[in-house]
């Protein structure tokens, strides 16, 4: 079969698809992803394909979503759950981390929690600060979950099939402004991507650009810009925030010895921290220049457009970060 | 409104029954007490008792299928899992963190009661998380059900979820979420209500602004009732009747089991901050092993001859407990490191 080029929402909601059709088991849950056919159309047309009783529109009720969902999962289904943005799993986070992800150590095994919540992640059309968040770092602090972000159609589907056949719990987070960015997709049913592994997207010998999601469209755009100027960057997609695949990064590392890491989210203890640390601990004589970081600005998103996007990266602050490290 | 009750199915229950239904309550208190002994001797970190609640457990363990159908217990249900097929020494290990611990290898704190082999989930600390958790079991047992995955009268399967939790949780959002979700998809969902008037020092009218929380099982299209939580039979009675609406298929059932915790909420408070010793002495009157004992003895079922055997025999387990959980290994430090996530 050929590749087919769709957005990744249709990426996605051929991932979920092909799963419910292979396992009975897997069910989706959340706010509007029958009737209303999805937040973001990823469950469209799934009611009428498979009923009420595998497509369940749900109370305003995250709490309720994320704990049922790791109930049904320890008696044996395979929930997606489906909670409308990342932002509105705050009020889930007792079942993420102190159950979904603590569950298979405290019980010594004895019970699985093979679900995976989705979420939209990252800021909209000024949503504003309590509605843009990117805190996939928050659930990756966490030893027990799994976190995956894709920054394609391609990966999305094979990350997605992924997390729903895996028997651990995986938040998946899902960048809004991607949803309707179009790629090519394998038709194949078994397109499965291995949870953890890192992607370079694109090749270079200058400096390594380390990002996830959104940061990885910004690193490709700033790498293209760069070319023309003779740096040539490396882009590491990580993929999935835990495991986080670093030695894929130590090699890149050790052919370019810069590094720029780009994170859609907020500075503090983050992604970029994360990145930093472990070059500066492990790679140290390899390192020709501090280890920079992009990220959003430390402060709550705001509301006008233009100071809502002076707060944001962009690939010009990519740029620019590369500028200072070559 | 909420409803008592007035079938009593106890009436079919058999003396040995009767009988092993008093031995796991008495069994539980003689642990408790012991549990309480070890940290006041240092022996142990921490713990958290059931003291005062033995029949509301016990009742409530016995009305459904036992070991089978899920529970998804809180902190003080140390009766209950007794009942459910948790050992003395089992519990035991885990007050002591030995490295064979039942639950978790002792990963998890004591009294957070866990077994696969048993249908226990294990719950957090933060209180009413395991009502939506229960809700999810539910919705689990309703969906294989009806996908003909598994058999609605096989016995050998769970066939309800059953949650317990103090009335101090269900101040919690999650408690109203999980009700909720239990109501809308009409599970087979039992709630047990132990409630024993305080959460922690917050005693019931600083909680709740009505007088049963049975009462609010109606907003939830969920049946409400309540019970004298002292008295073993009446606490059976009721949940006997919620399992088999829930094995019927007819939905979900809040029962609140009215009661009183004779000891301090944990190791860690001292209750004479906020009751007098006046009102604990008048409530330890109406203790449930003792009345349970007395109506035992009325009958006939009971001996002061066999009250004797089962105190000598309890006081045995106790010994046989403390010491097996003494004498085992603690943990390795690798230990720490396994199970993080299922191969």
């Amino acid at each position: 079969m050929a590749d087919k080029n769709m957005p990744m929402r249709e990426a996605l909601r051929m991932a979920l698809r092909e799963e419910m059709i292979r396992d009975e088991r897997v069910f989706v849950m959340g706010e509007e992803v029958g009737a209303w056919q999805g937040t973001h159309r990823v469950t469209r047309g799934f009611l009428d394909e498979f009923g009420e009783k595998r497509v369940r529109d749900t109370p305003i009720s995250e709490m309720a979503i994320a704990g049922a969902a790791v109930g049904a999962a320890m008696a044996g289904l395979r929930p997606v759950a489906e909670i409308m943005t990342i932002n509105f799993a705050f009020l889930s986070l007792d079942a993420i981390i102190n159950h979904a992800a603590k569950i298979h150590y405290m019980f010594n095994g004895q019970f699985r929690v093979p679900m995976v919540i989705r979420a939209a992640s990252g800021w909209g059309d000024q949503a504003t600060a309590t509605h843009s968040h990117t805190p996939e770092p928050i659930f990756a602090h966490f030893p027990g979950l799994y976190v995956g972000c894709p920054s394609t159609p391609r990966d999305a589907k094979g990350m997605l099939k992924a997390a729903i056949r895996d028997d651990n719990p995986v938040l998946f987070t899902e960048s809004i402004a991607m949803y309707s960015k179009p790629g090519l997709v394998p038709e194949e049913d078994d397109f499965v991507l291995p949870i953890g592994k890192a992607d370079i997207k694109r090749e270079g010998r200058h400096v390594t650009l380390v990002a996830y999601a959104r940061g990885v469209e910004w690193s490709l755009q700033a790498a293209e810009q760069l070319a023309k100027e003779g740096i040539e960057c490396e882009v590491v997609d990580m993929r999935w925030l835990r495991p986080l695949d670093m030695p894929t990064v130590f090699e890149s590392f050790k052919k370019t010895n810069r590094c720029v890491v780009v994170e859609e989210s907020l500075p503090y203890y983050s992604f970029g921290s994360e990145v930093a640390a472990q070059l500066q601990e492990h790679m140290f004589d390899y390192m020709d220049a501090p280890v920079k970081r992009v990220s959003a600005m430390d402060v709550p998103l705001p509301y006008a457009r233009e100071i809502e996007l002076m707060a944001l990266p962009n690939a010009q602050k990519v740029v620019d970060a590369v500028k200072e490290v070559i | 409104m909420a409803t008592k009750i007035f079938a009593r199915p106890s009436a079919r229950l058999k003396a040995e029954h009767l009988l092993e239904m008093f031995w796991l309550m008495l069994l539980s208190r003689r642990v408790d007490e012991r549990a309480w002994a070890l940290h006041r001797q240092g022996k142990i970190a921490f713990h958290i008792s059931g003291m005062g609640h033995e029949g509301a457990q016990v009742g409530a363990a016995f009305a459904i299928n036992r070991g089978v159908d899920y529970v998804h217990p809180y902190y003080r249900d140390l009766a209950l899992v007794l009942a459910l097929g948790i050992t003395p020494t089992d519990f035991m290990m885990s007050l002591f963190g030995k490295k064979d611990e039942y639950s978790s290898k002792a990963r998890q704190m004591p009294s957070h009661f866990g077994s696969k082999k048993l249908n226990i989930v294990s719950g957090s600390s933060p209180v009413a998380t395991q009502v939506p958790q229960a809700a999810g079991l539910a919705f689990a047992i309703k969906y294989k059900q009806q996908a003909g995955l598994v058999n609605p009268d096989d016995s050998t399967q769970p066939r309800l979820a059953l949650t317990c939790l103090g009335e101090g949780s269900t101040s919690q959002g999650e408690w109203h979420e999980g009700m909720n979700w239990a109501g809308v998809h009409q599970l087979p969902f039992i709630c047990l209500v132990e409630n024993n008037l305080y959460a922690i020092s917050v005693p019931q009218e600083g909680q709740m602004a009505v007088s049963n929380v049975a009462d609010r099982a109606a907003a939830y299209g969920v049946k409400g009732i309540w019970v004298d939580g002292n008295d073993v039979l009446a606490v059976y009675d009721a949940v006997y009747e919620a399992a088999q609406r829930a094995y019927r298929g007819e939905g979900p059932t809040l029962v609140e089991a009215k009661t009183y915790r004779v000891v301090p909420h944990s190791s860690d408070d001292d209750d004479r901050s906020y009751r007098s010793r006046e009102e604990v002495e008048e409530w330890k009157k109406k203790d449930p092993i003792l009345r349970f004992e007395k109506y035992l003895m009325d009958e006939g079922i009971l001996t002061p001859e066999r009250l004797d055997e089962y105190e000598t025999r309890a006081r045995a387990e106790v010994d046989r407990a403390q010491h097996a959980a003494e004498a085992a290994p603690y943990p390795a430090e690798t230990d720490a490191l396994d199970e993080v996530y299922a191969d």
